[in-house]
């Protein structure tokens, strides 16, 4: 054990929240106009804004290894391209 | 995972789904830069990052107990003036503390208002979730009046707590702090704002961030970032900040919304809709246009 | 060996003196009596410029010791000083101090706990928090407390366990002794620098300080502290002897005064020991065989070495300046576990109260109406 209960980070010691989620949230590319609104309030920070077709804005990219399937990012999203689906 | 977002505080934490305050700590570090150490009271944001073997802390991190988040920061803030002045530390470092209302407007307060006092180098951030939800959403002085709690439930002869919230932004203020600032998670920009300004502040800072809890305030996990809105669009939770004593509104709703909007959208408040409770609901109002119009009146000065 | 100089100063003179030669980098303190003198003293070594270490005034010695955590953490040498209500309340993170394996050393004016409250010596306090993890080493006079400060701190750091010196409120804290002092240098050379392995502010290796460990963990990690602690004797003696080269004064787990051919041996701690000293020279010129052992090292406490030390003596006498309710003394019940038979077990000195040399002698003689030195 470590002494005094001393720990450092390490991100494979992490659980993998994704088994929590009941709802899968799905972004529709297309719709999405990649105002990235959804990243900053994604409370596991499992968004990401990543390229999609040459030419247009970045999309919004989930991380389904984390996501708590929570809903926010669909609730937020100001051209509604997420869409909470049973996981 | 976003990388960005992810260099101090990591996924894997247990937080709620749908909790508040990761946006907020992320918001607050990611002004902070790397060098930065981060003090923690014990509580909901304490627990979920901290669970034996892993630590969703990728900065260092120090948390000692409930109420001592602001001492503990002063012996860290001192000890590195020290060692600095030793040629033993070179970087220039930030100190952070994160708190609950809790461990700040209860059982922190005496030692955050020692460590302002003391002038130390750090910023103080209170996630303000309005009572005790770690142990189950019991009222603290955070509360907001006629609120249903655990411990101030709604009842036949309870409209719930009875008492007006604390006004620790006033407190903070009378120790004679350069900065002490209120936010909401739900408007990022502005916390990032008061945030930069706080940690380019020398001496102590004070944020208060309204966050809203999706388990004990009884609202769907999606919801966090409508109600904390309406929070600020009602005047309930206004946006401002306190700069070497001068008020300063950062964001004011064009035509505030009635204060039920509001409320309407939590479970904790279901009660005050009832025929009986009416007088309650009118006097929540009430009491939020006169502290909007005394926020009003002080930055206008 | 040094050109040591010839002092007359009270007990918290000397520790504020044996912490000027260690000159750590943080203090962290709050005013109670009897503790005062030290932070004063410390205070005043600092206005004149000759400490660096940054003092930090708290408003509570919870957060004294709060404060002493984040600073021990953090990387720097750290410590502080309290007395009686302050002790009884940082006893919270006086347990988290420990559990945290940080080296903090702390001079502690032992004194009596409310209520009644009283500001006078006795070891209710120390007793309050001798569960805690940390190591408590007694002293008996200013020479012990200057010398011992000393050793505390090496010790800490040696064993990763915060340490509390302890001297008698009023008795020890303020009343002139003659001792000597070291040499500045030799003390700091003596100390070393600290150099923590796993700090707060070393942010190429960033730490998590104070994480939740639940029921599959919780259990291990305090098992691992026990079987830590059970290694602090042995370099509390090598540390003892190594100060013993400096210093010329020699310092053990006890010290034995005349046990060798002592019929009966009675056993204390603290300032009483200088006036058992004298009862049992009075005693030895009338015939009677009487020999005490003064425990320096009460946690860890050394077990062996007492049941070695007592087991000839036919009577063993205890004295606990501190009143357990319902149960055995403090120190007649570890004394009575360590020799597998009962002991006699007195109560004295609660509150200041003063004890006589004839008390003492009475109390062998069996002399007292009951087990209190009223």
């Amino acid at each position: 054990m470590e002494r005094g209960a001393i720990i450092k980070h390490d991100q494979s010691k992490a659980p993998k929240t994704g088994n929590w989620r009941y709802m899968k949230p799905e972004v529709d590319k297309e719709k999405c106009i990649g105002c990235s609104t959804c990243v900053g309030y994604c409370p596991e920070a499992t968004i990401e804004m990543k390229k999609y077709k040459e030419g247009q804005k970045d999309k919004a990219d989930i991380d389904y290894e984390y996501c708590k399937g929570c809903g926010v990012c669909a609730e937020v999203c100001p051209v509604k391209a997420i869409l909470m689906k049973k996981n | 995972m976003n990388k960005d977002l992810t260099k101090h505080h990591a996924p894997g934490h247990s937080a709620c789904a749908g909790c508040a305050f990761p946006a907020i700590v992320r918001t607050v570090l990611n002004e902070a830069g790397e060098n930065v150490v981060v003090g923690n009271a014990t509580g909901c944001l304490e627990v979920t990052s901290t669970l034996y073997p892993y630590t969703a802390w990728k900065v260092p991190y120090i948390h000692n107990a409930f109420e001592n988040a602001a001492a503990t920061i002063s012996g860290v803030e001192r000890a590195y003036k020290i060692l600095k002045k030793k040629g033993k530390v070179d970087k220039k470092i930030k100190f952070v503390v994160f708190g609950g209302d809790g461990g700040t407007y209860d059982i922190g307060f005496q030692s955050l208002s020692g460590a302002l006092e003391r002038g130390h180098d750090f910023f103080y951030v209170c996630y303000d979730n309005g009572g005790y939800m770690n142990t189950g959403n019991q009222r603290s002085s955070a509360t907001p009046y006629g609120t249903s709690t655990e411990t101030t439930p709604a009842g036949k002869q309870s409209f719930g707590k009875m008492e007006v919230r604390k006004n620790l932004i006033e407190i903070v203020k009378a120790h004679g702090v350069p900065y002490a600032a209120q936010a909401n998670v739900a408007n990022l920009t502005d916390l990032k704002k008061k945030a930069k300004k706080a940690l380019e502040t020398e001496g102590p800072t004070f944020l208060l961030v309204f966050s809203p809890c999706t388990n004990n305030w009884k609202f769907p996990t999606s919801q966090y970032v409508n109600i904390a809105k309406l929070a600020t669009e009602t005047n309930f939770w206004p946006l401002y900040e306190i700069e070497n004593g001068k008020y300063k509104i950062t964001y004011e709703p064009n035509s505030p919304k009635p204060v039920a909007e509001f409320l309407k959208t939590q479970g904790r408040f279901k009660h005050l809709f009832s025929e009986k409770n009416k007088p309650v609901l009118e006097q929540i109002q009430r009491m939020i246009n006169e502290e909007f119009a005394r926020i009003a009146r002080l930055a206008e000065e | 060996m040094t050109n040591n100089k010839k002092l007359a100063l009270t007990g918290g003179y000397a520790a504020a003196l044996a912490l000027k030669h260690i000159n750590p980098d943080v203090m962290a303190v709050y005013p109670i009596t009897p503790q005062t003198p030290i932070i004063e003293i410390y205070s005043k070594f600092k206005a004149d410029g000759e400490v660096d270490t940054e003092i930090i005034h708290v408003e509570s010695e919870h957060s004294a010791m709060s404060a002493c955590v984040g600073s021990s953490a953090a990387g720097a040498r750290t410590v502080t000083a309290t007395s009686s209500q302050g002790l009884s309340l940082m006893n919270e993170v006086v347990y988290i101090a420990a559990g945290l394996r940080l080296p903090i050393l702390m001079a502690v004016s032992a004194r009596a706990l409310a209520a009644p409250i009283n500001i006078h010596g006795d070891h209710s306090d120390v007793m309050g928090c001798r569960d805690s993890g940390w190591v408590q080493i007694f002293c008996e006079n200013p020479q012990e407390v200057y010398d011992k400060t000393i050793i505390g701190m090496k010790l800490a750091e040696a064993v990763k366990f915060p340490v509390m010196v302890i001297m008698d409120g009023f008795n020890t804290s303020h009343s002139v002794e003659n001792m000597e002092d070291l040499d500045d240098k030799i003390v700091k050379d003596f100390v070393g620098e600290y150099k923590p392995e796993k700090y707060l502010l070393d942010l190429e290796n960033p730490v998590t300080f104070g994480p939740v460990a639940l029921q599959n963990s919780y259990f291990e990690f305090r098992k691992d502290m026990a079987d830590d602690f059970e290694n602090i004797q042995k370099e509390y003696e090598k540390i003892c002897a190594d100060y013993e080269k400096i210093s010329g004064r020699k310092y053990g787990i006890f010290e034995e005064y005349k046990i060798k051919n002592a019929e009966k041996v009675i056993v204390a701690m603290g300032s009483v020991c200088g006036t058992i000293k004298d009862a049992i020279d009075k005693m030895e010129k009338e015939g009677e065989k009487v020999g005490l052992m003064q425990l320096n090292l009460f946690r860890p406490f050394p077990y062996k070495d007492v049941k070695k030390a007592l087991y000839k003596a036919k009577e063993v006498i205890v004295m606990d300046r501190n009143l357990t309710f319902g149960t055995k003394q403090a120190l007649a019940s570890e004394i009575s576990h360590a020799i597998g038979k009962e002991v006699k077990s007195f109560v004295y000195g609660l509150g200041g109260r003063d004890t006589f040399q004839k008390q003492i002698i009475d109390m062998v003689q069996g002399q007292l109406k009951d087990n209190y030195l009223l």
